[in-house]
C-alpha cells in the first residue's frame, strides 16, 4: 500500500483582483477576494487519485492556511481523497516559501512513512514554484519538476514526462519522490456525488461545534468521526515546530514594496479604416523597421 | 560583492543558453561599482562549447564540475555540486534563470542553504538598507501580474533570485574579460544519480523571440485557425516573428510556445502589433517594455489602444489584408 501525500493551497481567484486586496504591509489581503483551489493543484489530485486506481494507495491531502481553506480539503474528499488534514496557527501567518516548506515537511514527517508527495507546479497566486522543491530538499525526496505526463504506474517505480523546456524528457524514477505537476498532466475529475453526500457537513471540531453542539459523549460527533468527517487540525505544538522557523519570523525574505501596475502609454496615434492612411501608415513602419531585421 | 550566476547549456546545440549570458552581464554591471567578482558555476558533463562569450559579456571566472553522469538534471547531484560551490565561494548573491532547469535547482539550494530565493524577477538593483549596507532589490510581478512587488532578504546571505530570460539584455558594448576557467574539487557519489533518462526528445520549435525586432501577435479576435493565416502572413511581410495571446492558444489558432506574457515569453521588440488582443494585464506583461506597440481592434475601449502608439480600430478581416496588398505593392 502505498501512501501518497497532495499538497494543495487555496489561493485567491488572481484573475479578477487590484492592488486594492494589499494592506500596508505588503501582505495579501485575503479576506477581501473570493477563493479557490489552486489550479494546479487539482491536476496534483488528479495524479494522486490516478495512481490509486492503478495500484493500492491511500491518498491524503494537506494544507497549510487559514480555517476557510477546509474548504479545498472538503473538495478533495469530494473528488476521493482518504484523508485530509489542515496545518493552521496563526504562528504561520506571513510565512515565505522557505518557512511553509518546513511546516509542511514536519508534517509529512509526522505522517510517515510517505512514498509519493505531489505537488501544483505553482500556485497562482506567488507563481513561486518553490514550496515543492523546498519541500523535497526538507524530506530528503529525489524530485522530479514539470510533469507532463504519469505513462507508467508501478510499485516500485514510476515512468514520467517531464517538460524541460528545450527538450521533453521520459524519466524512471523510483520511490520515494516528490512531483511537482503542471496542468498538461490530465484534466482534474469532478466531486463525486457520493462523496458529496458523505462529507457536506464535514469540518474542523470547531467548525462541527457550532451544528453538532457540544464535543463529549454525543452520538452525533460519534457518527460525524466514524465516516471521518471531522477535519483535523494540526497547529505548530502538534508538530513540535521550531517558532524560530515558521511564520514571518522563519521567512527571510521580505516585501520591501508593492506597486499597481498601471497603464502607461497616452500619445495613441489612432487611424481609421481610410485606406490611404493605412497605407502610408504600413509603409512608414516597413520603412523604419526594414534595416533593424536584417 | 560577489555574485555567483548559475550557467546553462542548451542541450540540443551545446552552447550558451541567452539567460546566462543576460545574467553574467547583469551580475558583472551589479557588482561593477564595488570592485566586486561576476562567477559563473557550471555543472554538467561538457563545458558549453562557446564558453569565452559569457567572458565577452563579463563575467570574471568560471568554475565547473564536469561528469559524464550529469549529462541530463539529476536534481540532487546537481543540488550537491552547487551548494559545495557556493559554499566554497561563499557570495553576497547567487542567480539562477527563470529556467526549468534553474527552477528546479534553486528552490533545492535556497532550502538547504536555509536563505530567501525570489522568483521570476524582471529588475534587480543593489542599493543601500538601513544600516545592512548593500542588499539586493529584486522586482517581480505578483499576483497574476497584478502587481509589482519589490522583495529583500535583509539578514540571510546569500540574497538568491531565478531571473526571467530575455527581460536583462545586456548592450552592444561588452566589457570582453579575459577566459578564466577552474575545474571544482568534489568526489562524486553514485547514490546522487536516482532517475534513469529513458528517453529526451529536442523541441525544435522553442521561438527566440529576443532576436526578433518585429513580431506580430494575434489574440481571440482573431476569430479561427484559418483566419490566424493572415497574422502569419503579416509577419512573414515585415519580416518578424509571429506571437499569440493565451486565449489564442487556448483556442487552438496557435501553438503554446508563441504564447506572450505572464505564462509565456517577455518579449521586448521594436515593433510590436497586437492583432485582436484585447490587452489583458496577464498579456501586458509580456510586452508592454516593446518600444513601439501597435494595435489592430474594432472595439476603441479595448486596454491595448491605452499602451499602444499606433491604433487601428476595425475588423483585422478586412484590415490585414489590406495591409499585406500595400506591403505587395510595395
Ligand atoms: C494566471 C494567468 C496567467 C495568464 N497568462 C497569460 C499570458 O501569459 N498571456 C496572455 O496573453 N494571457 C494570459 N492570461 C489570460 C488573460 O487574462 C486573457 O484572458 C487573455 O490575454 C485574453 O486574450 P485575448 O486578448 O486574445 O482575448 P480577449 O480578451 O477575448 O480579446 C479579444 C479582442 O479581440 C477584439 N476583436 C474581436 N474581434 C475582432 C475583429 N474581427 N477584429 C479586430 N479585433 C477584434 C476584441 O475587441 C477584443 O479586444 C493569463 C490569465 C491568468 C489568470
Amino acid at each position: 500500500m502505498k501512501k501518497i501525500i497532495v499538497l494543495a493551497k487555496q489561493v485567491p481567484d488572481t484573475a479578477n483582483i487590484t492592488g486594492q486586496a494589499m494592506k500596508a504591509d505588503g501582505t495579501v489581503n485575503r479576506a477581501a477576494l473570493p477563493t479557490v483551489f489552486n489550479p494546479d493543484d487539482l491536476n496534483a489530485m488528479e495524479t494522486a487519485l490516478r495512481i490509486k486506481d492503478a495500484i493500492r494507495a491511500e491518498v491524503i491531502v494537506i494544507t497549510m492556511g487559514p480555517p476557510a481553506a477546509v474548504a479545498i480539503l472538503k473538495d478533495a474528499l469530494y473528488m476521493g481523497a482518504d484523508r485530509v488534514i489542515l496545518i493552521s496557527d496563526r504562528k504561520f501567518a506571513g510565512a515565505d516559501t522557505l518557512a511553509t516548506s518546513y511546516v509542511l515537511a514536519e508534517a509529512i514527517k509526522k505522517i510517515g512513512a510517505v512514498d509519493l508527495v505531489l505537488a501544483g507546479r505553482q500556485a497562482i497566486d506567488g507563481d513561486t514554484a518553490q514550496v515543492g522543491p523546498q519541500v523535497a530538499e526538507k524530506i530528503g525526496f529525489n524530485q522530479v519538476t514539470y510533469i507532463t505526463d504519469i505513462e507508467t504506474i508501478t510499485e516500485d517505480y514510476l515512468v514520467v514526462a517531464r517538460d524541460g523546456e528545450l527538450q521533453t524528457e521520459r524519466i524512471k524514477t523510483p520511490f520515494p519522490v516528490l512531483l511537482t505537476i503542471t496542468d498538461e498532466t490530465n484534466t482534474p475529475r469532478y466531486p463525486n456525488c457520493l462523496n458529496m453526500l458523505k462529507y457536506f457537513r464535514a469540518g474542523t471540531a470547531s467548525q462541527l461545534e457550532a451544528t453538532l453542539g457540544d464535543i463529549t459523549g454525543d452520538n452525533d460527533w460519534e457518527t460525524a468521526r466514524a465516516h471521518n468527517q471531522v477535519i483535523p487540525v494540526w497547529k505548530a505544538e502538534d508538530l513540535g515546530l521550531d517558532l524560530n522557523r515558521c511564520g514571518i519570523k522563519g521567512s527571510p525574505t521580505r516585501v520591501h514594496k508593492i506597486e499597481n501596475i498601471t497603464l502607461t502609454g497616452g500619445d495613441l496615434e489612432l487611424y481609421n479604416t481610410d485606406p490611404m492612411a493605412i497605407k502610408q501608415l504600413v509603409l512608414d513602419l516597413r520603412k523604419d523597421y526594414a534595416e533593424v531585421n536584417e | 560583492m560577489k555574485i555567483i550566476v548559475f550557467i546553462e547549456k542548451d542541450p540540443r546545440t551545446g552552447a550558451l543558453r541567452d539567460v546566462s549570458i543576460e545574467l553574467a552581464y547583469k551580475a558583472y554591471s551589479l557588482v561593477k561599482p564595488f570592485q566586486g567578482e561576476a562567477v559563473g558555476v557550471f555543472v554538467g558533463d561538457e563545458l558549453p562549447e562557446d564558453c569565452e562569450k559569457a567572458f565577452q559579456f563579463g563575467l570574471h571566472r568560471l568554475v565547473y564540475y564536469l561528469n559524464a553522469k550529469l549529462a541530463h538534471l539529476h536534481s540532487i547531484a546537481y543540488k550537491n555540486i552547487i551548494q559545495a560551490m557556493i559554499e566554497a565561494e561563499t557570495p553576497d548573491i547567487v542567480l539562477f534563470g527563470a529556467t526549468h532547469t534553474g527552477r528546479d535547482l534553486a528552490p533545492l539550494l535556497a532550502s538547504a542553504l536555509k536563505t530567501g530565493l525570489t522568483a521570476d524577477c524582471t529588475q534587480l538593483h543593489i542599493d543601500e538598507y538601513k544600516s545592512r549596507g548593500p542588499i539586493l532589490y529584486q522586482v517581480r510581478p505578483a499576483f497574476g501580474g497584478n502587481i509589482l512587488a519589490t522583495i529583500i532578504t535583509p539578514e540571510q546571505r546569500p540574497m538568491m533570485a531565478t531571473v526571467r530570460e530575455g527581460v536583462m539584455l545586456p548592450p552592444e558594448t561588452k566589457p570582453q574579460h579575459p577566459i578564466r576557467t577552474e575545474p571544482f574539487a568534489l568526489r562524486f557519489q553514485e547514490q546522487w544519480i536516482i532517475n534513469e533518462f529513458l528517453s529526451v526528445a529536442p523541441k525544435l520549435t522553442k521561438i527566440n523571440f529576443n532576436r526578433t525586432h518585429i513580431i506580430v501577435a494575434g489574440g481571440a479576435g482573431v476569430g479561427s485557425r484559418a483566419n490566424f493565416r493572415l497574422i502569419n502572413q503579416l509577419a512573414d511581410a515585415f519580416g518578424g516573428e509571429v506571437g499569440a495571446s493565451r486565449a489564442a492558444v487556448d483556442f487552438g489558432f496557435a501553438p503554446k510556445e508563441r504564447q506572450i506574457g505572464q505564462t509565456g515569453a517577455v518579449v521586448r521588440p521594436k515593433l510590436y502589433i497586437a492583432c485582436g488582443i484585447s490587452g489583458s494585464i496577464q498579456h501586458r506583461a509580456g510586452m508592454d517594455e516593446s518600444q513601439k506597440i501597435m494595435a489592430i481592434n474594432s472595439d476603441p475601449q479595448a486596454p491595448i489602444f491605452s499602451i499602444a502608439h499606433l491604433g487601428i480600430v476595425g475588423d483585422l478581416k478586412e484590415i490585414i489584408p489590406v495591409l499585406l496588398q500595400y506591403l505587395k505593392e510595395a
